[in-house]
């Protein structure tokens, strides 16, 4: 892609659409971080693609002042691929809700992922239905109580992060829907890394299913139940700063930092861009400290490229230019 | 190599139909390609239908694993693969139990003998071998064992296996039927030398057992007289044979290569629209970007993204692929997209008769969508002419800015037919509503005029950035818009734009009369059959006003239809249905008193059927 020719400020992105989300909804946030980001990214405005599916989050792409489409239900994955496929120059997003991506769109979900197409999904979580007014979704809890599981929901959830890296996905991160900041951050990484790169936010539904994960995102609480990675750190966290991830055996064990003999030497150092998934799939497991940040970012080809080198080797070999040469080849023969 | 024809006296035919059968394994696909290949070269029209079992493996010798190959070759114009046989090759007694009703009495059997074994009788519910039980009197049977003679033939070929050497029998039948209707085997040697380049054990087996049939038909006094077939008076051109979906194909590639667009087909296999597939991925050499996609949805939905980014978008299926589709469909209608679905239909419903042929899907096509969501439905009608509809679909999407169905089915998909050769600068011009000098107060639903197509603003250009999506558009700025006024104003506006393609599209024609007793309408694959039907009536004593009236275009409809159906006194609407495209003609003109011939077996019309039901009509 080449560099972006001028500067944008996140105005730029902004379409003239009212935006229609519930009060105190995540959502606003996710967008404002968008537009904040899209400006600090080396890209086009023309270039940007938003494509979504639907839900409440899948309105976001009117609300970007770039090219957009609101699709169908849990399509965009498949949707994006072919604009990807079409026009590789483009930053394409695909804008997803959890009922959108893990239920009727499973499917496109994990096939996106497994491709590597170089896309930017950005998945909002919320474990429940936010547009059809709060049924359970497949990321919702067992016991949860929604207006179709009035005793309590009976399915166990996706953990979208174990699904997509079980899916082959090469980039996965994750971030709380309450930090903007990081959030933004995390678009721009997302941006740059080439393949389908996959960001979950845990995001609130104030309406339907309030609160959904305060336990890990409440400022309060955060610093001491959120482990947020960076490549090639140490995985600490805690307001003191004094609890680690140490491998023991084949689990992930929370340490204290002077106790027991433990030093900042023993805490596991963050790998993102390990091949091997197995370590990425524990973090991602992990409830307790919650790991949010870049888990997995390996590098690989993609779908555009493989097709690109593919392309360009049959045009090499082949001694057909225009449709005439073929359609006149093999066993042709005249009637006078 | 036996490239001299015999001294033998032939007896010359107009036209001939000939049946290849077998176990699937016996290669009669192949024996039936070459037969009519060789046919085409020799200037012969022709027709080809190949027929094969839904089971990949059947198991052997049994009634269901059957596989044929039909041929009909003409000096005279020919349509259809034709209904009865003139000679049917029978390699196993179930292709002979299976097939046999399909020979005229008093015409030719082939049979191999040796597969003639209790066991294979047993197989084929035999009771006692027919061979020996009288029970083929009414035929000329020819027997012979051809498999014992393959053997004898290769006994000093090296480098064979027994499984080669038995597989090769099919060509010592197709050396004898080219012996008998004097064709020369070279072009089957040509064929040979090409496609088994690198196994010459394999070409000089099949060359002896090719030629040691044709010789020994000639020396056979079991075979009496042979036959020849004159070339057929067809219009001056290049040739080639070309099978319908291959032909769908190639009209795809004309059509991107005309309009300067990239073609992109995003498909999932299902019979019988694979072959389309199969063959657009062989060309990345044209810039084709072909994803089989993880299901029909998403087959349909990467073809509308790949739109939206400014490609020729198409996704290819047949019936229940494309009920999947339905929804994404209404999408693409709904912003307004072009997109082409090719829809290869079979029998259906649900999964229906998969290898077997029909025009259920007609009612699917045009209403199988939530809400009003008219889409411009054309329809091709033999083998060479799915490359023009194909172009014309391109076209049509194109320039008209909706979605097209285009319906084609298993017997014109499966079928071949020789083609003369199109070439693309010959083709009609293709526009498109792409969009590239912004202008101040550009709306994403601009429209032209005259076709009310909206205008095409790709990603990537600059200042166009705008929004589509499947809610209600505002009728301008294409915002998202509630408004009830403006629902019903795009929903009549979205309508009147695909009835304005009638102005683009072009007047329907009769065959062979414009006015008279009865008028014989149909449409899409069942052409060939209705004309052969028609011009043979139309030939008989008494039968001389009969006109046939075949339509390509459906949605929306030619606009004089009405008036050429008012000059007929009786009109039969003919159908591989239960009468759909009779419903939308009711639906369309109130005052029609329309007959119905239905047929829904799976199987296309024969000629003899129709001819009847026609003369009863014009007798009652
Ligand atoms: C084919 C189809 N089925 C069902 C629906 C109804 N529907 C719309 S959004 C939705 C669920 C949305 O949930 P989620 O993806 O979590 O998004 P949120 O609204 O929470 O952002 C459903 C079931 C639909 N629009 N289309
Ligand atoms: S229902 Fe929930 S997710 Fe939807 S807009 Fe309202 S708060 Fe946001």
């Amino acid at each position: 892609m080449e560099t972006a020719a001028k500067k944008y400020t996140f105005k730029d992105f902004a379409s003239d659409q009212e935006v229609r989300w519930c009060p105190g909804c995540d959502d606003y946030v996710i967008l404002r971080a968008m537009q904040k980001a899209l400006p600090d990214m080396d890209v086009k405005k023309e270039d940007v693609v938003f494509i979504s599916g639907i839900g409440c989050s899948s309105r976001f792409p009117y609300y970007m002042d770039s090219y957009g489409m609101h699709s169908i239900h849990g399509r965009a994955p498949a949707i994006a691929t072919g604009v990807k496929i079409a026009n590789p120059d483009l930053s394409v997003w695909v804008i997803t809700g959890d009922g959108d991506s893990m239920a009727i769109g499973g499917n496109h979900f994990i096939h996106v992922l497994r491709r590597n197409v170089d896309l930017n999904i950005i998945l909002f979580n919320n474990e429940i239905y936010g547009l059809t007014k709060g049924q359970f979704s497949p990321t919702s809890l067992v016991g949860q109580k929604t207006k179709s599981s009035p005793y309590g929901n009976t399915q166990p959830p996706f953990s979208p992060g174990e699904l997509a890296i079980g899916a082959q996905a090469r980039f996965f991160a994750r971030i709380g829907g309450n930090t903007p900041k990081e959030m933004t951050d995390l678009f721009i990484e997302a941006e740059k890394f080439k393949g389908t790169s996959l960001i979950e936010v845990l995001q609130n539904c104030p309406i339907f299913n309030d609160g959904c994960f305060t336990e890990y995102t409440d400022k309060k609480v955060r610093e001491d139940k959120q482990l947020y990675v960076r490549h090639g750190e140490p995985m600490i966290f805690g307001k003191e700063k004094n609890k680690g991830l140490v491998l023991n055996g084949l689990k992930l064990e929370v340490v204290t930092i002077g106790e027991n003999g433990i030093t900042e030497k023993d805490i596991l150092i963050h790998n993102a861009k390990e091949q091997d998934p197995t370590l990425h799939q524990m973090l991602v497991r992990l409830r307790y400290p919650l790991v949010t940040g870049i888990i997995r970012s390996y590098e690989d080809v993609t779908l555009e490229e493989r097709i690109d080198v593919l392309t360009a080797e049959v045009k090499s070999k082949s001694k057909f230019n225009k449709t005439d040469d073929l359609f006149f080849s093999g066993d042709i023969y005249q009637v006078f | 190599m036996a490239t001299t024809q015999s001294n033998t006296q032939h007896e010359v035919l107009e036209a001939v139909i000939i049946r290849f059968v077998g176990d699937s394994g016996d290669g009669m696909q192949l024996t039936g390609t070459q037969f009519s290949d060789t046919s085409a070269m020799f200037g012969n029209d022709i027709a080809t239908f190949p027929n094969y079992p839904a089971e990949i493996r059947a198991p052997q010798g049994s009634l269901y694993g059957v596989s044929g190959f039909q041929v009909h070759i003409g000096s005279v114009e020919i349509s259809t693969p034709g209904d009865e046989v003139d000679l049917l090759v029978a390699m196993n007694p179930a292709g002979l139990k299976t097939n046999l009703h399909a020979v005229k009495p008093g015409h030719t059997i082939i049979v191999d003998t040796d597969a003639f074994t209790k066991k294979n009788l047993e197989k084929a519910q035999y009771d006692s071998n027919p061979l020996e039980d009288n029970s083929l009197e009414n035929y000329r049977v020819i027997e012979v064992s051809m498999t014992s003679l393959t053997k004898e033939t290769l006994k000093d070929v090296q480098g064979l296996d027994n499984k080669s050497i038995t597989r090769s029998k099919n060509m010592f039948a197709l050396g004898m039927v080219y012996w008998m209707y004097d064709r020369s085997p070279d072009y089957t040697i040509d064929f040979f030398n090409k496609k088994f380049k690198s196994k010459p054990e394999i070409i000089e087996a099949n060359t002896k057992v090719l030629n040691a049939g044709f010789y020994f038909a000639e020396t056979l006094e079991l075979i009496p007289n042979a036959y020849s077939i004159s070339p057929a008076k067809m219009p001056a051109g290049t040739y080639r044979i070309i099978m319908g979906n291959t032909a769908t194909a190639w009209g795809f590639l004309a059509a991107a290569e005309k309009a300067g667009l990239e073609l992109f087909l995003g498909s999932y296999p299902i019979t019988p629209a694979s072959d389309i597939l199969h063959e657009l991925v062989k060309h990345k050499h044209f810039g084709v970007k072909a994803l089989q996609a993880e299901d029909e949805i998403a087959g349909i939905t990467s073809a509308i993204g790949a739109s939206f980014a400014g490609d020729l978008a198409i996704t290819t299926t047949s019936g229940p692929g494309l009920a999947l589709k339905g929804e994404a469909l209404g999408l693409a209608m709904m912003i307004e997209l072009p997109l082409v679905v090719v829809n290869v239909q079979r029998g259906g419903p649900s999964t229906g008769l998969p290898t077997k042929t029909e025009q259920s899907d007609l009612l699917q096509s045009m209403y199988g969508r939530n809400g009003e969501s008219p889409v411009i439905v054309i329809a091709a009608s033999t083998p060479a002419n799915c490359f023009n509809f194909a172009y014309q679909a391109a076209k049509m999407t194109l320039e008209h800015m909706t979605p097209v169905v285009l319906l084609t089915d298993g017997y014109i998909a499966n079928g071949s037919a020789p083609w003369k050769i199109q070439s693309a600068k010959d083709m009609s011009e293709i526009k498109n509503n792409i969009v590239s000098e912004y202008h101040e107060n550009w709306h994403p639903y601009d429209r032209d005029k005259e076709t009310l197509a909206r205008n095409w603003a790709i990603p990537g250009t600059p200042q166009f950035e705008h929004r589509v999506g499947g809610l209600e558009k505002d009728r301008i700025s294409g915002n998202v818009s509630y408004v009830p006024e403006n629902h019903e104003y795009m929903t009549k506006i979205r309508a009147e734009k695909i009835k304005r393609v009638q102005n683009y599209i072009p007047d329907l024609t009769t065959e062979f009369e414009e006015e008279g007793d009865l008028l014989v309408v149909g449409w899409g694959g069942t052409y060939g059959s209705l004309h052969t039907a028609v011009k043979k009536l139309n030939e008989e004593e008494g039968f001389s006003n009969i006109g046939l009236a075949h339509f390509n275009y459906i949605n929306p409809l030619p606009k004089n239809t009405e008036d050429v159906f008012s000059k007929f006194k009786k009109i039969v609407v003919c159908e591989l249905n239960n009468g759909q495209f009779a419903k939308i003609l009711k639906i369309n003109f109130n005052n029609l008193n329309l007959l119905e011939y239905n047929k829904v077996q799976g199987l296309p019309f024969g000629n003899g059927e129709l001819a009847e039901k026609f003369k009863q009509l014009l007798v009652k």
